[in-house]
């Protein structure tokens, strides 16, 4: 499989990244270098093969559902680019 | 005092405990030992009025009888580890300002073990790179030149800071981290140990996320004794990662120098790569006939999934990323560029705040995650997985002990000489290294020789899921055979 700038400008937009049309272009070629390297995966029988959620066989750990964290507003909001009154500042999103 | 900043961990150890010198001397020879080699640019943030408050503190509990394990070690730290209120980037324009205001599982229980902190370690861009060219912060020089050529070289990656700064002994040992290579190739091109750990032995807590299934941290040292020490203090369990063993710390130390009289060691076929240069090919002779001599049996293995391991990777690790790498939003932390609507602003934010080969990984792996083509990327990409697991499960169960392979296909390499190249090219990089991220495994790096033109070359061995201790003694008897290596002192 491969992918056109149309397609990469489409990727973009779903990453939330920008990208100008010669950007595109570029990425297009590079994109496709790196699927072409992938493709070698399809050559390769996985019929019936579960696929991998853990490389360590272990039961997820569960604790009790109770506040162990919190009250930190201060702290959550210091590396902010932008916030007011205790509140991240984004521009307008709802009319 | 001269000299304090060649002693090993385990000399400087006991030193300190006898007061032949203090934490506050060692760690003053190792900050000017950081300032003359600025120019390898190994260190991104230097900090040296945190390492002489811990380094006080150190001496205050030394003279108590209290010594921690690492007490008044100093260590560098790689930028992807969250350092309380100490700048942490991975890197990256988009984290340029960042202070967290928490610390790390990993470091913390570095800094219970008396370690000092002399600052944050240059890498790839969210540790994305084998080259450690990716780094907002210009790329790291490597302390090894060829003989008799000043070609400044790269010294790996991601942990390329790491890696420089431990064989040019700017730092005691280094905190690294490793997702398809990224200690034991870095490790490998400078003469340095680096140990990957099995997956969930060190906590991920607080390190900045890269692709989860594959992420693990350890140490690089000058030697695997320091080694061992490092891994000791920063693994174990802990609550907050849920992907974290809780399992017992063995003394790894203890397992250095241990016999390895009787061990198996596999060799697997498919790692005798076309266009493998025959000084790679002779190490790794080398290499096999110092584990006979100590008393270990080779045994010829396949390991038939071999191949499929680095394309597997690459739709893997960009999918991984490309869902951990969403938060960089422009809205909580790190760089913003105004917009007039929100999604303009993360747009422009993320375009002006990830460097090239990220914003390159995040596409991948947005478009394998993407509607209609999950099956065929990612789904297929998760079963070779489990395919290349399973040959390690095979051969570990009965056949052999552990795995030796090189660690790189080919020593250092000048800076920038990979600019122009396919993206595809600097992934090979990392062709021996990253099945053992795919299956979990732990694998280690030592120095084995050096190539004709005078750089290190590494080889690896690979171990049974939580079996480090094995690999240690078995590291530990290729380096009693190899000897060391440390680079000319040339950027002083």
């Amino acid at each position: 499989m491969s992918v056109d700038a149309a397609t990469v400008t489409k990727v973009a937009h779903l990453a939330r990244i920008a990208v100008t049309q010669e950007e595109a272009n570029r990425l297009t070629g590079e994109l496709n270098a790196i699927l072409g390297f992938v493709e070698e995966l399809s050559a390769i029988d996985v019929e019936g093969v579960e696929p991998m959620t853990s490389v360590v066989a272990m039961t997820l750990r569960t604790r009790p559902d109770v506040v162990t964290d919190g009250e930190n507003a201060k702290a959550v909001l210091a590396n902010a680019p932008a916030s007011e009154d205790g509140y991240f500042l984004v521009p307008k999103v709802v009319e | 005092m001269t000299g304090l900043t060649a002693l090993s961990i385990a000399d400087a150890h006991a030193g300190l405990v006898r007061r032949e010198f203090t934490a506050r001397e060692l760690a003053e020879a190792y900050l000017s030992e950081m300032e003359a080699a600025r120019g390898l640019n190994a260190y991104v943030l230097e900090t040296p009025e945190h390492a002489r408050a811990q380094a006080a503190e150190a001496d205050v509990r030394l003279s108590r009888g209290e010594a921690g394990p690492l007490e008044g070690i100093p260590i560098g730290v790689k930028d992807l580890f969250c350092t309380d209120g100490v700048r942490t980037t991975a890197c990256s324009r988009i984290l340029g300002s960042f202070v967290p205001p928490y610390e790390s599982t990993v470091t913390e229980n570095l800094w219970k073990a008396g370690a000092v902190l002399l600052g944050k370690l240059n890498c790839d861009e969210f540790a994305m790179g084998s080259s450690n060219e990716t780094s907002a912060f210009g790329p790291v020089i490597n302390p090894w030149r060829r003989t008799d050529d000043e070609t400044p070289l790269v010294p790996g990656g991601s942990s390329g800071g790491s890696a420089a700064a431990v064989a040019a002994s700017l730092c005691a040992a280094a905190t690294a981290t490793d997702t398809g290579g990224s200690i034991r190739q870095p490790a490998a091109l400078t003469g340095t140990v680096g140990i990957k750990p099995t997956y969930g032995r060190c906590s991920r807590w607080g390190i900045v996320a890269f692709a989860s299934s594959l992420d693990q941290a350890g140490p690089i040292a000058r030697d695997v004794r320091d080694a061992a020490v490092m891994l000791g203090a920063m693994a174990g369990f802990d609550p907050k990662d849920s992907t974290c063993v809780d399992a017992p710390v063995p003394d790894y130390a203890a397992a250095v120098g241990a016999s390895v009289k009787g061990l198996r060691i596999g060799i697997p076929r498919e790692y005798r790569v076309e266009g493998m240069p025959a000084e790679v090919e002779a190490l790794w002779e080398r290499g096999k006939a110092w584990l006979v001599d100590a008393g270990c049996e080779l045994v010829d293995i396949s390991l038939p999934h071999t191949r499929t391991a680095l394309p597997a990777y690459y739709i893997v690790a960009p999918a991984e990323a490309s869902s951990n790498l969403a938060r960089y939003d422009g809205v909580r932390y790190g760089l913003r560029v105004g917009a007039d609507d929100i999604v303009g602003l993360y747009e422009k934010t993320r375009a002006a705040g990830f460097g090239a080969e990220v914003r390159r990984r995040i596409l991948i792996g947005t478009y394998v995650l993407s509607a209609g083509y999950y099956d065929a990327y990612y789904s297929r990409a998760q079963k070779v997985r489990t395919l290349i697991k399973r040959d390690f499960d095979q051969v570990f169960d009965g056949v052999v002990d552990a795995v030796l392979t090189p660690t790189t296909p080919s020593p250092a390499f000048p800076v920038g000489s990979k600019a122009n190249a396919s993206p595809v090219e600097m992934y090979l990089q990392d062709v021996f290294t990253v099945t053992v991220n795919m299956a979990g495994l732990p694998g280690i790096s030592v120095p084995a020789g050096l190539s004709g033109d005078g750089l290190p070359l590494g080889l690896q061995l690979i171990g049974r899921p939580f079996d480090e201790t094995t690999l240690f003694s078995l590291a530990g008897a290729v380096e009693k055979a190899a000897g060391r290596f440390t680079p000319k002192a040339w950027w002083r």
